[in-house]
């Protein structure tokens, strides 16, 4: 019996589907891609290990502090007096919000209180720590 | 026009920054909400400003809180866990703290006005 060998291989990649597919990857990074809205305040923040994904950007709000003490929100420094104003017309114009407090880990518990006493006067109750996540 | 695609593709990729946020999450109690609780239903967790912890009146090592508050929860299911902090105290003792409470479970966590 004899073996018929097949010699006519083709060792090309299809390439006629290779803009659909570009086209797709293209489509979804356009779709996912978030511009950032504002650059806040140069943080390290805390890690921590038990930690929850917040559910939407659209209904999360920023709080940056630093650790010299300055409290930006949307880039604009506030006095703690102030952020009660602001929280609470943020809170007017979404009930669901949630507040992310993104504070440096060597900022004051001082502050961390205040602006905790000052979100439940705005009545904006829902709090988010922002952390990183901790490998050990 | 392949060409083109390819250069937004790349544009995007680059700018692209899947940052989903994550924390430790926890709700606030109402303004002016002060309820009566009973004094043995009471953890008292205080953190000093150099990020020491005393857990019931007695110095913890940080790590072990979870494992302490898993088992005083074991014991009474209607602990609340008030936390309380010097106004100096880091941040980060306080995140690692609420994150200890996290990892036992603890729900019912309160935090109690700086010093």
């Amino acid at each position: 019996m004899k073996f018929i060998r097949k010699t006519t291989l083709s060792s090309e990649i299809p390439t006629a589907s290779m803009p659909d597919i570009i086209f797709m990857l293209l489509i979804f990074f356009m779709v996912t891609t978030v511009l950032r809205e504002f650059s806040g305040l140069p943080i390290e923040i805390p890690k921590a290990k038990r930690i929850e994904k917040l559910k939407s950007k659209r209904h999360t709000s920023h709080i940056w502090v630093s650790k010299e003490g300055l409290i930006s929100i949307e880039d604009r420094l506030f006095n703690i007096e102030n952020v009660r104003n602001i929280i609470y017309d943020k809170r007017v114009a979404d009930p669901q919000i949630v507040i992310s407090l993104k504070a440096d880990e060597s900022a004051r518990m001082g502050l961390i209180s205040g602006i905790h006493n000052e979100l439940r006067k705005a009545d904006a109750l829902k709090l988010n720590y922002s952390t990183k996540t901790s490998l050990d | 026009m392949a060409d083109i695609a390819f250069l937004l593709l790349i544009f995007f990729l680059v700018t692209t920054t899947i940052d989903i946020d994550k924390g430790l999450g926890l709700v606030l109690p109402a303004e002016g909400e002060t309820i009566e609780i009973k004094k043995k239903n009471i953890l008292n967790c205080l953190i000093n400003s150099s990020g020491m912890v005393l857990l019931g009146g007695e110095p913890v090592n940080l790590k072990d809180v979870s494992r302490i508050v898993k088992e005083k929860l074991r014991e009474n299911n209607k602990l609340i866990i008030s936390v309380k902090t010097h106004e100096k105290t880091h941040y980060k003792d306080y995140v690692a703290i609420i994150d200890q409470l996290k990892i036992a479970n603890a729900t019912r966590i309160s935090i109690a006005d700086t010093d």
